[in-house]
């Protein structure tokens, strides 16, 4: 925030909430960045009349007065981008969050323009290019080790071109030191920092996108086996309050294969950012011997935060997360919760008296989600390395009712749909995902990749399961009125099973210290034994041996905590339980032979 | 010299317009002479030029566009706080009602509170204990969470906030006593009076601070009371290092006013009228609790709220449940089957539970047993709709031992008297007790360890496997 036009005579007419109208000057453009009143509150342009422009404030405006100065800075809302953003808790208009409190304490006060970036930070640059290399956007111009599990790529920005003609020596720079200068087509020479600005609201290039073909794996058993979200790809998981969207973010956040994590807490409370940070910096990655905060940059606009600057957290998260795709990373974005956002959108829009269109939000409300989600993606980016963004998004629809607007409107432009189901978690069945109304449009994309590199018959397993569910489903209904007794025995083994696989297989219990995560060949090792089971057991009951006969082993009982027996690592437990039920299955036969 | 402005321009519900106004700041207190001397205070909510429009405390009853004069009065809206607070009794806006003259003001703090930075927050890991099992046992509450209970009519809500009140505790001695901060909004003058003996009998009035906000004191004063009654608490837990413990009943009677305030602005609704910012206002109450990793200190909330119709689905129990970290429901059916306090579990929750308690905390077996209760009390409601169908004699053993579990849990573990005060053992040992009428193999939530050390049959035959 360097380059400030002071002259102004821009006013405050009138405040109302988060939105102010300024009268005096209309020398302002759409989404450039203000500052507001004697404190110099930051705030946006969000609309130009002839006479009026109106600002929404990132702040707290209590205080404000009329006729107090708004002073124009000739930028769009931006985002400061280069090393120091991992690891980092900032705010909607990603102010360090960490710094602010040490410098003015517990509470956030007012005004207080800091840097997002530490400029007096020095880093170890070393530089990739030289003296006549001839460059453009995108092309890496130095590495930085920015923590111990992220190198940071130094970039050309978005449209830049021209001849290197001066290279710094490695060593080490702060981030606004010019580390390479370069001349333009016209003679211009434009020094390189270790640091560039974007506008939050504009997607970052790119130079082609990709087809989907692989999943981001989670470790969480529903959603690798059921519904696989593909990097690149997008999820929505809608669900009433305490149904379980932010476990399951958690969740993705620390398990899913991931080079970079960018959390948004967008409109949520507090402490669970206070737990994602003391959480992740306690949980080191076995592999790497680091923290998890290492590869995660946390944008914390809690729902007591002022509304305006939830509304950017959104953008300023996306930005990040196109940045470090543009290094060539697998980012994966969580936004808990978009409705938070939609929220404030609706918040905002009431204040400027903008006609609403359903329950008061904004018309424009689809054309945002639309906007934020396709941010989202699988890409060639301009320096030609691959990288991707998948987006995971909470929604939080009031009275848990999925007809809301934002539901419907997000089911639009998402390919993965995990429904929460306020049953399953008012009954602590974790995670709460019904298995019947969710669905993911990869499957089919991502059975090449489950099919080459787990295993042929994955898919196979997975059908068989999903219509084993399906077939419980309608036979609950059946028994609800008129009780089991009336089922076939096959009817009755499709129970057991289906019980073995929602209890055995679909929970997952997040707090659980060996069953949290489950890598996904071990996955198919189990939906193989279970499936094994049930084929056993279809033929026993094809021998006319009762189902009363079958469930009298302990067989069915032992594989509903068939996760933990897998859970625990012991060698060779896929054989072991392979031999159970074979014994299991020449017991019985053996018995029945004999009688016949 | 202040100015003054003479006469209104408008007048509408609660609000009223002042035109002409110089150097007004946004949310600034004003205070309103009628020409009978009458004072009335008033706060600006929005600011267009020189217009000002004002929602008056006390209502605008006998107002006219003639009959005032108005003057800034330069600041926002603040309470006079002392460590000498502690036992006073005030009405919804901070002015004493108990005859002891004003408070004597060490500090004078903004009602509006200041943000708290995420990064200055401490996780809360500390139990309290609450003496009420069903509490105690599955919905833990921690030091510095906000657990709201969610109620209807009529459902002892307001013996068991009492209940909470007398006999919380905390777990770890830290401090002596919680310090109590109590804020009524709406409510009837009868059900104040029972807070008030309540507390009396209890002999906690000396550590506590009262706001009554009754039912037929102005709406416009119902919006700050909790406001008034949380900076107290903040006061009382961040600069006396004293652990706060704040009611806040109802929060229903609060948002309705807020609804009423914004439906006389002509303002968009959403859900019900309810304006669209209803959740950003709420949040700013609700986060206002907590632990501060500076500050000895905290602030715990339980704000009552009934809900309308029973319906948990209404948008101020729906967008309460999105912002405090759990619910704690009563249900109609258990309050008519006879059980205090009437709490279902299953719709209940504790967010903060998992890590303030077991190993180190309450007890190595109290994570297991929580979660199993949930389990197995979900499945003997599966087992009663089938009972109903198929008749309760058809059940096969297991399924009858799960109904004899059912309803033990709800006669002996939830059940329990106004003033009994069971410790965390007592209640495992109560939860013990109840398992072991289930087969051992139906615990598949509970660690093998810990069934090997708690489960210990009562007839010797699930002991030798
Ligand atoms: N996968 C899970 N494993 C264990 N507990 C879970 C899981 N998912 C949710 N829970 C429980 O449900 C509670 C609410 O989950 P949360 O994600 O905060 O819900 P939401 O964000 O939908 O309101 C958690 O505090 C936890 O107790
Ligand atoms: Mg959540």
């Amino acid at each position: 925030m360097n380059s400030v036009q002071e002259v102004s005579k821009a006013y405050i007419y009138s405040i109302n909430g988060p939105v102010i109208h300024v009268k005096g000057s209309s020398d302002f453009h759409m989404n450039e960045m203000v500052f507001v009143g004697k404190e110099k509150l930051l705030g946006e342009v969000v609309s130009i009349d002839y006479d009026t422009t109106i600002v929404q404030v990132y702040e707290v405006t209590t205080g404000l007065m009329v006729g107090e100065p708004v002073i124009a800075t000739g930028k769009n809302l931006s985002v400061y981008l280069g090393p120091g953003i991992m690891g980092k808790v900032f705010d909607g208009i990603q102010r360090p969050l960490d710094y602010m409190e040490q410098k003015s304490g517990t509470f956030i006060t007012r005004g207080l323009n800091m840097e997002a970036l530490n400029p007096d930070k020095k880093w170890d640059v070393h530089m990739t290019v030289k003296e006549g290399d001839s460059l453009h956007g995108g092309n890496v111009i130095a590495t930085v080790q920015e923590t111990a599990l992220i190198i940071h790529k130094v970039m050309v920005p978005p449209g830049v071109f021209g001849e290197v003609i001066e290279v710094v020596q490695d060593g080490s720079y702060k981030i606004h030191q010019t580390i390479v200068k370069i001349r333009d087509k016209k003679d211009t020479i434009l020094p390189l920092k270790l640091v560039q600005q974007w506008p939050v609201r504009l997607p970052r290039p790119y130079n082609n996108r990709q087809m989907v073909t692989r999943p981001l794996v989670t470790g969480q058993r529903i959603i690798d086996t059921f519904f696989p979200i593909a990097k690149g790809g997008t999820a929505a998981i809608p669900g009433g309050f305490g149904t379980g969207k932010t476990m399951i973010h958690h969740q993705l956040a620390k398990w899913s294969d991931s080079d970079i994590i960018v959390y948004i807490g967008c409109g949520e409370r507090g402490n669970e950012i206070t737990e994602v940070l003391e959480e992740f910096s306690k949980l080191i990655d076995p592999k790497l011997g680091s923290s998890l905060m290492d590869r995660t940059v946390i944008i914390a606009n809690t729902s007591n935060m002022p509304v305006a600057s939830r509304e950017a957290s959104i953008y300023t998260g996306i930005a990040i997360a196109e940045y470090y795709r543009d290094m060539g990373y697998h980012v994966a974005l969580m936004a808990d919760s978009t409705s938070c956002w939609a929220e404030a959108l609706r918040e905002i829009s009431g204040r400027l008296e903008e006609m609403p269109a359903e329950e008061g939000f904004p018309a424009y409300l689809p054309s945002r989600l639309a906007q934020f989600y396709e941010r989202a993606g699988y890409v060639t980016n301009l320096n030609d390395t691959e990288g991707s963004i998948s987006i995971i998004g909470a929604v939080s629809p009031q009275g848990g009712d999925f007809s809301e607007p934002v539901t419907q409107n997000t089911k639009r432009f998402i390919r993965c749909f995990w429904v929460l189901e306020r049953e399953l978690a008012y009954s602590r069945h974790y995670p709460a995902i019904d298995w019947l109304g969710s669905y993911s449009e990869y499957s089919e994309v991502l059975r090449k990749w489950y099919g080459e590199q787990i295993d042929k018959r994955f898919y196979e397993y997975r059908t068989a399961f999903i219509t084993l569910l399906q077939q419980e489903s309608k036979l609950m209904e059946m028994v609800k009125l008129i009780g089991e007794e009336v089922l076939a025995d096959e009817q009755k083994l499709i129970l057991q099973i289906a019980k073995v696989i929602r209890i055995g297989f679909l929970q997952q219990d997040a707090y659980h210290k060996r069953d949290t995560y489950m890598p996904i060949t071990k996955q198919y090792k189990m939906m193989e034994v279970i499936y094994y089971l049930y084929e056993k057991a279809q033929k026993l009951i094809a021998k006319n041996i009762p189902i009363s006969v079958l469930l009298k082993s302990l067989i069915f009982k032992e594989m509903l905590s068939i996760k933990y027996i897998v859970g625990s690592g012991r060698e060779g437990i896929f054989e072991e339980l392979h031999k159970k039920i074979d014994d299991f299955y020449d017991e019985l036969y053996k018995a029945y032979e004999d009688m016949e | 010299m202040q100015l003054e402005y003479i006469g209104l321009q408008k007048i509408n519900g609660p609000l009223v317009v002042l035109e002409g106004v110089k150097r007004a700041h946004y949310e600034e207190v004003v205070e309103i002479t009628m020409d009978n001397h009458e004072k009335r205070m008033g706060r600006i909510i929005e600011l267009i030029g020189d217009t000002a429009v004002i929602e008056v405390f006390k209502g605008t009853a006998g107002i006219s566009l003639k009959n005032t004069t108005t003057k800034l009065t330069g600041h926002s809206l603040e309470i006079a706080l002392s460590k000498e607070i502690l036992g006073r009794i005030f009405d919804g806006r901070a002015r004493p009602i108990d005859g002891l003259g004003s408070v004597y003001p060490e500090a004078k703090w903004d009602i509006n509170g200041s943000i708290i930075n995420p990064i200055g927050r401490e996780y809360p890991r500390h139990y309290i204990q609450t003496g009420i099992s069903v509490i105690d046992g599955l919905i833990s509450l921690i030091k510095g969470q906000k657990l709201p209970i969610f109620s209807a009519e009529g459902l002892a809500h307001h013996a068991l906030a009492v209940q909470i009140v007398h006999q919380a505790k905390l777990a770890k001695q830290e401090g002596t006593h919680f310090a109590v901060v109590f804020a009524a909004m709406g409510v009837t003058h009868d059900v104040a009076a029972y807070f008030r003996n309540s507390f009396e009998k209890s002999g906690i009035l000396d550590r506590m601070v009262m706001f009554l906000n009754t039912a037929n004191d102005p709406v416009v004063e119902r919006i700050v009371t909790p406001r008034y009654a949380l900076t107290t608490a903040e006061y009382l837990a961040f600069e006396h290092d004293m652990q706060v413990l704040v009611i806040l009943t109802d929060m229903t009677s609060y948002a309705e006013a807020l609804r009423e305030i914004s439906s006389s602005k002509g303002e968009i609704p959403s859900k019900k009228g309810f304006p669209g910012y209803l959740y950003s206002d709420l949040a700013s109450i609700y986060e206002r609790s907590g632990m501060l990793k500076q500050k000895k200190g905290s602030v715990t909330q339980i704000p009552i709220l009934t809900m309308p119709n029973d319906d948990i689905t209404h948008p101020i129990p729906d967008l309460t449940g999105y912002i405090t970290e759990g619910q704690i429901v009563l249900d109609k059916k258990l309050h008519q089957k006879g059980i205090y306090p009437p709490i279902n579990i299953r719709p209940s929750l504790s967010r903060l539970m998992k890590d303030g308690i077991g190993e180190g905390f309450t007890r190595e077996d109290h994570p297991d047993v929580a979660n199993q209760l949930f389990v197995s009390y979900a499945d003997v409601q599966q087992i009663q709709a089938l009972a109903e169908v198929i008749g309760e004699d058809a059940l096969s053993e297991t399924a009858k031992s799960y109904m004899a579990f059912g309803k033990a849990f709800e006669q002996e573990l939830v059940m329990q008297h106004e003033d009994e005060n069971r410790t965390l053992m007592e209640t495992l040992d109560i939860a013990w007790k109840l398992l072991r009428l289930l087969p051992r193999e139906e615990l598949d939530r509970i660690d093998k360890l810990l069934l090997d050390k708690y489960y210990i049959a009562h007839k010797g035959e699930t002991q030798n496997e």
